[in-house]
């Protein structure tokens, strides 16, 4: 049993394990029952003000309003695109929510299959029927780069405390860098310094439960880049 | 269950064929995460029985007309493949399946939290490699490991076991022998953390009091089976882990 | 998502690589991927085996069932060859009976186990023109990541090299021994993207090739079998190539199956 003052292990939990018996109100990823809260995923047990839940290590991206997602395009109607974003849903783009104007039935000029798009999520209903928009600043179609995906659920990871790895990342290789909270992450500058943060971005999914993880990947970041001639 | 032989199936001493006692259950073997391309798999060996587990979803519902507004759809395919018994199966569905695969999405989605996943389908496909005598509850024991590994939110994994009767005996988890030869067989599932059972069949002749000791039997044994799921996602996560911090 | 598609810059990405002798698993072009495989897997089968060619995964059962030979063959066992491409194994894949890939791809393992004469089928008669010795293989795709075909012919002739006849179980036990094998058929299938050819696609590459051709030799490095897929066309000289592929590959590949049965 840990000491009351030790700094909290990280608890491993699996569906239907009792996480509090103290009366807390069950947070995400978690349901109570007469009076106490049970995981309801695997993952690791996060209490916080709001209730006792779980943090999954991984599953399926849930859309949320307000999110920046990275979609491909994989149906084209005539006045929408069909844009596949990673999730259990299919999210439509309207063509009132694109920066062009489209003539009916002209949706095709514009974004085709297989075409990379940056979105936010504009709106989820209750029974989950998704609408997302490229009116908003940086939001467009993207050509070349690199296109990484990884569990979404190490995307906090891949930006760190208040943002400290996606800087190192953007510092040190000098790549622009897209980060969807649905795990696309899209990697755009030389083509050899974008092949390194894509391993590195892999390595942090992988590492995501390692300390000291941001001084790993600034080693692995200085001793693979290549040297800058100036 | 009508079968007759000259075997002894249950000798003086209360010992089956296999050397196990009435209430062992055979040797099972879990392992969670084994395939690359589903969201969730895992791969379980009861005696002789080995059976693969996949899910993939929470994923958009085909065909569209099964969709429910308010809540995701658990889809279940229970396929025996052509070698896991002696006499070679000729492929694809046929009536036994169809029904083991209906009650295994049953006692699935009990579990499943499918309010969180409005419209959408979760798919489970079970494959059974080798088959001998409770191939229904060893894939269901698989499958609800795969949706925990594939992240799928749930009350609880669900273990499955039968319980039967040979040689006027009540037995835990029947062999290939037992079952052709027995007079009764009954597989049940439970939600461990309430005892309450989510798949249960019967066949064969059994009186109250020796169907009464089967439950009891099965679903004590239903726990054991649980703490050995657990375990195979406890290792999954270790692994996982241990990977990770290998070359620190 | 089932019917997601491989985005541009993927695309743009693997084909980049590939102008530079390379690919996006770090592969050369004619590199394949690495073999491994269980063997005897399966106690209900009479030989079994379960391959990874990288990601991609297949498992192959025999059963030897005596039965009734073809009336303008009675002296000689019969061979039949089954492949499903079941849902666990890509969320591409449906349910219900084999479709014309999973057709064509088992007719491709047949017809390089058939044609090779792998497996003695004169050496399987019981009782002439009553009964002969019936060969069921049975292929799985359990995880696909691209070229199931050579997979498919890997784990179907594991399977069939560690086969046992099962005479005693059928009151023959005079019949006891193994299935009686000639040679090693092997596939190499060689794939075009562009005007690259490569060998061993995994699922990117495949769905982005305009064309592949499967190439099956024997022991001595003859051809035995061939399947041109894929809406693409080939050259008379990428003809040339994939055949010299087939030929050194499969000697290597050869090798790697005889390490594996030991």
């Amino acid at each position: 049993m840990e000491k009351r003052n030790a700094k909290p292990k990280r608890e491993f939990v699996l569906p239907g394990d009792v996480i509090d018996e103290s009366g807390a109100k069950a947070g995400e990823y978690a349901y109570s029952r007469e009076g106490k809260v049970y995981a309801a995923v695997m993952g690791i047990k996060n209490s916080s003000p709001v209730g006792v839940g779980v943090i999954p290590l991984w599953g399926q991206y849930m859309p949320c309003a307000g999110d920046f997602v990275i979609g491909i395009v994989n149906d084209i109607g005539p006045s929408n695109w069909m844009i596949d974003i990673n999730s259990p849903y299919p999210a439509p783009l309207h063509v009132s929510e694109v920066p062009w104007k489209v003539e009916f039935g002209d949706t095709s000029r514009f974004l085709n299959i297989g075409n990379v798009v940056l979105l936010k999520i504009l709106s989820v209903d209750e029974s989950k029927k998704i609408q997302v928009t490229m009116n908003d600043s940086g939001l467009r179609k993207v050509d070349g780069g690199l296109l990484v995906e990884i569990a979404h659920s190490k995307v906090s990871r891949v930006i760190g405390r208040s943002g400290s790895m996606i800087q190192l990342l953007k510092s040190e290789s000098g790549c622009r860098i897209f980060v969807g909270q649905n795990g696309r992450i899209w990697i755009d500058g030389d083509e050899d310094r974008a092949a390194v943060v894509a391993e590195a971005i892999k390595m942090i999914e992988e590492k995501a439960q390692t300390r000291e993880l941001t001084e790993k990947v600034k080693e692995f970041l200085e001793s693979r880049l290549p040297i800058e001639e100036e | 269950m009508s079968g007759h032989t000259d075997m002894v199936l249950v000798d003086e001493n209360g010992m089956r064929i296999d050397g196990r006692t009435a209430t062992e259950h055979r040797p099972i073997k879990i392992e969670a995460g084994v395939l690359k391309n589903a969201d969730g798999s895992a791969y379980v060996e009861i005696g002789k029985n080995k059976v693969l587990a996949a899910v993939y979803g929470p994923r958009e519902c085909h065909p569209r007309h099964l969709q429910n507004p308010t809540k995701a759809i658990v889809q279940c395919k229970y396929n025996m493949q052509a070698f896991s018994v002696s006499d070679r199966k000729r492929p694809g569905t046929d009536r036994r399946s169809i029904e083991i695969s209906k009650i295994t999405a049953e006692a699935l989605e009990n579990v499943v939290l499918t309010e969180l996943y409005p419209r959408a389908s979760i798919d489970v496909y079970i494959e059974i490699l080798q088959a001998n005598a409770g191939t229904r509850c060893a894939g269901l024991t698989a499958a609800s490991v795969a949706l925990a590994d594939a992240g799928i939110p749930m009350r609880d994994i669900v273990p499955a076991i039968a319980a039967g009767k040979a040689d006027g005996h009540v037995l835990l988890d029947l062999n290939k022998e037992e079952d052709n030869y027995g007079q009764a067989d009954v597989p049940i599932a439970i939600v461990p953390s309430t005892d309450e059972i989510v798949l249960l069949q019967m066949d064969g002749n059994m009186t109250r009091e020796e169907f009464d000791k089967a439950i009891s039997m099965a679903v004590g044994a239903c726990h054991e089976v649980y703490d050995i799921q657990k375990d195979a996602l406890k290792r999954r996560y270790s692994n996982n882990k241990e990977e990770s911090e290998s070359d620190e | 998502m089932s019917n997601a598609a491989i985005s541009d810059i993927k695309r743009d990405h693997i084909v980049n690589l590939l102008a530079k002798g390379t690919r996006t698993d770090g592969r050369g072009l004619s590199d394949i991927r690495e073999i491994s495989a269980m063997i005897d897997c399966i106690e209900s089968a009479d030989g079994s085996a379960r391959v990874k060619l990288g990601n991609t995964e297949v498992i192959a059962g025999v059963k030897i069932i005596p039965g009734a030979p073809f009336a303008d063959t009675p002296k000689s066992g019969v061979l039949t060859t089954g492949a499903e491409f079941i849902p666990m194994a890509h969320a591409s894949f449906e349910s219900g009976p084999p479709g014309e890939d999973a057709i064509e791809l088992a007719r491709v393992v047949d017809r390089g186990i058939r044609e090779s004469g792998m497996v003695d089928v004169d050496g399987l008669c019981i009782a002439e023109g009553e009964k002969v010795w019936m060969c069921f293989i049975d292929m799985y795709a359990l995880d696909y990541d691209g070229n199931l075909f050579d997979a498919s012919n890997l784990a179907a002739v594991l399977a069939l090299k560690t086969a046992k006849i099962p005479g005693t179980q059928y009151g023959l036990p005079e019949w006891d021994r193994p299935l009686p094998i000639t040679c090693t058929p092997i596939s190499v299938t060689s794939s075009k993207i562009g005007n690259t050819l490569i060998l061993d696609p995994n699922f990117d590459e495949e769905h982005i090739s305009s064309a592949r051709l499967t190439v099956t030799t024997d022991d001595n490095g003859n051809f035995r079998a061939m399947q041109k897929g894929g809406q693409g066309s080939i050259t008379l000289d990428e003809l040339s190539q994939c055949l010299d592929a087939a030929v050194e590959k499969g000697k290597e590949i050869r090798e790697t199956l005889n390490k594996i049965i030991g």
